[in-house]
């Protein structure tokens, strides 16, 4: 599996973001994307998921086994929890609409991943008294729930005590491990190993 | 957060526990009284067995605006004398209120269809109180609004008070209304002078519902108690497991 | 398929419950819809052969704002709390999730003005025999209605204030139900069965069950960053 974008260009509000982006990612790799605010780290993320279309150039996915959209797995700092839900009313409902066939196998998974971000003992709270670190924590537990392979992950250590970045290394890690592929977008430092840097700055 | 005003109010759960058994029992005997005495009461001459809607109707209208008026003096003891109590007790006002409120309008629409010969009519008493009902229903859809029950404590309270400002202004525009209307109207549900053997049994049954009006305001406020109790508690369970 | 039914009844499901729950304000059409009702005898007087001729239309009128109301959020609150971009990520079209969300809509805030039309239409005095046609072409009428205003909401989705703006978007969208749903009530009034009025409503709001989904989905794609 090998992501590859060639030449991407990103315009918003009339501004170049970024012009002639090209880079390959294969199985196993990470990126971490880094730049000041305004310098597009979003915008690509968002562009290889799909919900945002490039001004130019092209993103494809090497033999995947799902087309690129329905590959990504996506957290940004809008965690998409809903406070009236429980927690695990919240993670179901990603799991049924992210992972595909639910497996009967896959049936403790939901738990399990609640458990390892520290929040086994919460499922049946609703999600509004969550903190903030602990509504980006349900957030990542998505994608230990419902796999996919590749981890867009804008600024996922926002919010997160050192626990939880301890578990989010973890989690990138054994991810990769499994042929994953992990593209975060940070200005914080992230424990990745060897992973591959891009910078994008401020067009001018 | 002041969790602090989430706290139990053990000595109004100790009197309400000791007191809802007890005041239901004795609103019981007189409601059962009053409708007893109402059933062997002599049927009106006009209106025949149908006035016996009244032995629940009126109380029931008296109880709509007794439970307004219970929910604004709560909205006071938010607003003004901030008891931790007030907003329990507007809330259970305002549920118990629209109950009353709604049955109201349909032990009323019962009576009309014999009355009027349809189920409603655009009366000016009965609009009144279907004003009330829909002022009911706002107070309690702010109420469902905001999940922080303090929050939504108070702005129910400012609700309920321009509410009740606005209650008399209301009543007399509907029968300002009602007046320039006279040709169309057929309001037949007047206030006759009331036969005594008829009066015993209505002051009964009013009393013995205005004592089920304040076991079910208690019982309200019971619930509503234990409800903000639950929910503190799984506040304290998230921020546990923060640690 | 499993893929499909498990996901799009979770759309189903997550929506009714969110709705249902405090702070979701399901019951605020009805509130709106009876609000309505009350008013019209205040500006035409209580004069029950009017309110009768006026009824069947005052109660579409009323659906139909009622329905509107609310609308807006279908697609803006997943946009603000980021779970919209969850949607777009499914492997489940686009489309059928937006048909999945106006389904849930339409079932927490449409079907119970459907419901208490009956009543609402006994105190506007429209003929017993009468209430059941006019319920019978809300209960048609009002997804046709929740679909259209989909596409709206889809095109509204990112804007900050897209309430008032999707219902000036939807109305005059809406005539052919108001027309058809008013004009077969009438119908009945009068004595005569349901007639190709009806089944008008039906294939309406039938094509806008279909068009209003694929609208939606082509503005959550393209117009929203």
């Amino acid at each position: 599996m090998r992501l590859r974008t060639e030449q991407l260009c990103c315009v918003r509000g009339g501004r170049a973001l970024f012009r002639d982006l090209s880079f390959e990612l294969a199985a196993g790799e990470a990126l971490i994307v880094t730049g000041p605010n305004g310098a597009g780290k979003t915008s690509l993320l968002r562009i290889i998921a799909g919900l945002l279309s490039p001004a130019g150039g092209q993103i494809a996915l090497k033999d995947g086994e799902l087309p690129l959209g329905e590959s990504c797995h996506f957290v940004s700092h809008h965690d998409g929890v809903k406070g009236a839900l429980t927690v695990m009313e919240n993670l179901s409902f990603s799991c049924a609409l992210l992972g595909g066939i639910i497996r009967k196998e896959q049936a403790a998974a939901p738990a399990a991943a609640l458990s390892r971000l520290g929040l086994g003992a919460l499922g049946d709270l609703p999600a509004y008294v969550l903190s903030a670190g602990q509504k980006r924590r349900l957030a990542l537990s998505r994608l230990l729930a419902a796999p996919r392979p590749i981890w867009l992950l804008d600024e996922p250590t926002a919010s997160l005590d050192r626990a939880g970045q301890e578990v989010l290394a973890g989690m990138m890690g054994e991810h990769r491990a499994r042929g994953g592929m992990v593209i975060a977008a940070t200005h914080l430092p992230l424990d990745l190993d060897d992973a591959r840097t891009l910078t994008l700055s401020v067009a001018a | 957060m002041p969790l602090i005003d989430y706290a139990n109010p053990h000595r109004f759960q100790r009197l309400a526990a000791r007191l809802i058994p007890l005041l239901g029992v004795v609103s019981g005997t007189l409601i059962v009284l009053g409708l007893a005495t109402g059933w062997v009461a002599p049927a009106d001459y006009q209106q025949g067995e149908m006035v016996k809607v009244m032995y629940i109707h009126v109380p029931f209208a008296w109880l709509s605006l007794g439970g307004y008026t219970v929910m604004a003096i709560s909205a006071l003891g938010t607003l003004v004398w901030r008891h931790p109590l007030a907003d329990v007790s507007g809330k259970a006002a305002a549920q118990v209120g629209a109950v009353f409120c709604f049955l109201c309008l349909v032990t009323g629409a019962l009576w009309g269809r014999p009355t009027w010969g349809t189920y409603w009519d655009w009366d000016p008493r009965l609009t009144s109180v279907l004003v009330l009902f829909l002022l009911y229903l706002g107070v309690l859809a702010l109420w469902r609004a905001f999940d922080d029950p303090l929050r939504a404590g108070r702005a129910a309270a400012i609700l309920a008070l321009v509410g009740f400002i606005n209650v008399p202004i209301v009543k007399f525009s509907v029968d300002w209304w009602n007046s320039i209307h006279q040709g169309a109207s057929v309001s037949k549900l007047g206030a006759p002078t009331i036969d005594p053997s008829m009066l015993y049994p209505l002051l009964f049954s009013a009393l013995g519902f205005f004592v089920l009006f304040l076991v079910l305001h208690m019982a309200l406020m019971r619930n509503e108690l234990l409800r903000r109790r639950a929910r503190t508690l799984r506040i304290l369970r998230a921020a546990e497991a923060e640690q | 398929m499993n893929t499909f039914t498990g996901a799009l009844s979770a759309v189903v499901l997550r929506d009714l419950r969110v709705a249902l729950r405090a702070g979701g304000g399901a019951g605020i059409g009805v509130i709106f819809f009876l609000s309505l009702v009350v008013i019209v005898p205040f500006a035409v007087g209580p004069d029950m052969p009017l309110l009768k001729r006026i009824g069947p239309a005052m109660l579409w009128i009323g659906a139909l704002l009622a329905t509107l109301l609310g609308l807006d959020r279908i697609f803006a609150a997943d946009h603000e709390d980021g779970s919209l971009d969850q949607l777009l990520l499914s492997s489940v079209p686009l489309e059928l999730i937006a048909a999945a969300k106006g389904f849930s809509h339409w079932l927490a805030s449409g079907l119970p003005l459907v419901i208490v039309t009956p009543l609402l239409g006994l105190m506007l005095g429209v003929e017993p025999h009468a209430l059941a046609t006019v319920a019978l072409t809300l209960l048609v009428g009002t997804p046709g209605v929740t679909f259209l205003g989909l596409a709206a909401a889809g095109l509204s989705a990112a804007l900050p204030r897209g309430g008032l703006l999707g219902a000036v978007l939807v109305l005059p969208l809406a005539i052919p139900l108001l027309i058809f749903g008013v004009v077969t009530t009438n119908a009945a009034i009068i004595g005569e069965g349901l007639g190709s009025p009806f089944r008008f409503l039906c294939a309406i709001s039938l094509f806008f069950l279909v068009l209003g989904p694929v609208a939606a989905a082509a503005a959550l794609r393209h117009v929203r960053e």
